[in-house]
């Protein structure tokens, strides 16, 4: 290994902080807790920071390169979002504090509320969820409660296209609903006639992804959520790729009856290992007795001398609680910051910005990479990794080559509907400089797995390491560091 | 890619060997070439019970994909390869003889009538890489 495990650099006796003396009597511990030779490294201060600052050096992120992740959005997160989450007020304050003692954070909170209501054309939002597949599950389980309130008990299929995010069918499972899969047409799009054949009394509701998975705009939607209602079912709204919609459209206004955001996608809060999540959940007036209990609401209005008094309110048919306290609130001041900096026209010139530089890379790329559903994009778009006079490259092959040229690989192998995916997500923030560098890339790489295709087979050669053993690491599972001497078995 | 002649096929990549009343149901070659290499395997079954005809048997994950494997014709389990759990590789490596998943009593040999023989499947695999 180049940077040895911290385990491997401990050394007997050394260490880096030293506790001041007790300065109150010191208790035993009772027998039978103590244990002699904890298994934990020694290292100086020194020693502990080096190793760390040289693995975090290994690391590809946002902050280092570009980072076109389909999907999953890695978008740049702006540094003021870290200076307005640290501010005393916010970072001391605490989930058990009284109300009236906590109005700052209430009424950014109700601020987000309403925003996120005003972006989507939703009525109600619930800040509560702590994930965008759990705002999912949270908008299913409203859907649930809707149904079986009004004694309609049959109700147990979800649709689901084939174009959908992967968490829609495993949150339709987590609701103890049955999952039916529809198929796409040839553009990409909901088949109309798969979807009648399943509109029914037992529907619960269709989840669509819209955007869906193939980056494109589902050119029914309208029909698609008509055939829903009409059946009796309601439509969730996978609203993760709502990056591309921002002031375009308001998922509300086209007939969406829930829809969760990804704060951490659309509104560029810390993302994967960066930070926790946040799915806040919207909804239209005839579902907002059901949201999460609490959710924050004016409770005496204001004047223009006096600021209004919010409060903590439990919706009437709530579904309860989805997560302890009041949703991961550091996350939430980070998004509140960025729709504050941007505003509303900046937070339309996002969308635009990100539907246009994923066109122009689709367009760009559409010669060298075969673009299996070619039509304008948003956000993202899904291409073919592979070539018929080069059969031994796979698109595994080129998102390992990607990051010899400093960039991180793409979403590969989804969506399952097209064969060696590779699905690229630019985002917004990315100039037209750093736009060709990709392309230049892409297009050599095309070139090299037809005239040298080991160095693809063999990349990447300019990483801390090459290819690992991903099959190695998925059969023999080691989740666990021990010290040297007991990591035998 | 080479199917053996003797075996009937599913459009989902199974494929199941009659001997007598006994079927024994796998999955292709083409499609532990489409998933890569498998990491995980779990037969979603117990010896005695009675699956019907697209019911789930297993399940696999690929370092690249997860796939539920289905019945081909209904039948009554009767025998489980319990080697497969440990040693999923088998799939990739023998897809058509060590990696047998499951044994059963067919119920309907009508059933067999609607499977597909070596060439249908091989065009159907044909298609697919189009």
């Amino acid at each position: 290994m180049i940077e040895p495990l911290i385990y491997e650099l401990s050394s007997p006796g050394r260490e880096g902080v030293q506790l001041p003396e007790a300065d109150v009597p010191q208790t035993e511990f009772p027998k039978g807790l103590t244990r002699e030779g904890l298994p934990l490294p020694e290292l100086s201060e020194i020693d502990v920071m080096r190793h760390f600052v040289r693995l975090s050096q290994f690391n590809h992120g946002v902050d280092t390169g570009f980072y076109p992740l389909g999907s999953c959005t890695m978008k740049y997160n702006p540094k003021i979002n870290e200076d307005t989450a640290r501010l005393p007020g916010f970072a001391f304050s605490h989930p058990l504090q009284d109300p009236e003692m906590a109005q700052g954070n209430l009424a950014l909170m109700y601020g987000l509320q309403e925003w996120l209501g005003e972006i989507g054309g939703f009525a109600g939002v619930s800040l509560q969820p702590a994930a965008g597949a759990h705002g999912e599950l949270t908008g299913i389980l409203i859907i649930r409660a809707y149904h079986l309130d009004r004694g309609d008990n049959k109700r147990t299929k979800i649709l689901v296209p084939d174009s959908a995010h992967g968490t829609n069918p495993a949150t339709t499972t987590m609701s103890s609903m049955e999952v039916i899969e529809i198929a796409s047409d040839e553009r990409g799009n909901v088949d109309l006639n798969a979807l009648r054949g399943h509109c029914d009394d037992c529907v619960a509701g269709l989840m669509l992804t819209n955007p869906n998975t193939l980056g494109l705009f589902e050119e029914h939607v309208t029909e698609v959520i008509k055939l829903i209602h009409d059946c009796g079912g309601l439509v969730y709204g996978d609203g993760a790729n709502m990056n591309a919609l921002l002031g375009v459209v308001r998922p509300g206004d086209l007939g969406f009856d829930v829809l969760h955001y990804n704060l951490h996608k659309t509104f560029s809060t810390p993302h994967g290992g960066g930070g926790p999540g946040s799915g806040p959940v919207g909804v239209l007036k005839h579902l907002i007795d059901y949201l999460p209990d609490p959710i924050v609401d004016v409770i005496e209005e204001g004047n223009d001398e006096v600021p209004p008094l919010y409060g903590l309110v439990r919706p009437s048919k709530s579904i309860g609680r989805v997560k302890s306290f009041h949703g991961h609130f550091g996350v939430a001041v980070r998004a509140y910051t960025y729709m504050r900096m941007q505003g509303k026209s900046g937070l339309r010139a996002v969308a635009d910005h990100a539907v246009l530089n994923a066109n122009y890379l689709r367009v760009r790329l559409r010669d060298t990479y075969h673009v299996p559903y070619d039509r304008i994009c948003m956000h993202e778009f899904v291409a073919e990794g592979c070539w018929e006079d080069a059969p031994e490259v796979h698109a595994f092959d080129i998102a390992k080559r990607l990051m010899d040229f400093g960039i991180h690989p793409p979403t590969n192998y989804f969506p399952l509907i097209v064969r060696e995916a590779l699905m690229i997500e630019p985002t917004e923030t990315e100039s037209i400089e750093m736009l060709d560098a990709f392309v230049e890339a892409m297009i050599r790489i095309a070139e090299e797995a037809r005239s040298d295709p080991e160095i693809l087979k063999t990349a990447p050669h300019n990483t801390p390491l090459g290819r690992l053993d991903e099959v190695k690491a998925a059969r023999q599972l080691v989740l666990c560091c021990r010290p040297a001497e007991t990591n035998q078995s | 890619m080479e199917f053996p002649a003797d075996l009937k096929y599913t459009d989902n990549d199974e494929w199941i060997r009659v001997e007598g009343d006994i079927g024994t149901t796998g999955i292709t070659n083409y499609a532990q070439d489409q998933l890569s290499d498998i990491v995980y395997l779990e037969i979603a079954t117990a010896v005695g019970e009675r699956l019907e005809k697209g019911e789930t048997l297993a399940e696999v994950e690929s370092v690249k994909a997860a796939a539920y494997i289905y019945m081909p014709v209904a039948g009554i389990i009767t025998e489980i390869n319990e080697e497969l759990a440990d040693t999923p590789e088998m799939v990739n490596s023998s897809p058509f003889d060590e990696a047998w998943m499951v044994k059963y009593e067919i119920i309907d040999p009508a059933e067999l009538e609607g499977l597909l023989d070596m060439t249908a499947y091989e065009k159907h695999c044909q298609e697919r890489e189009h």
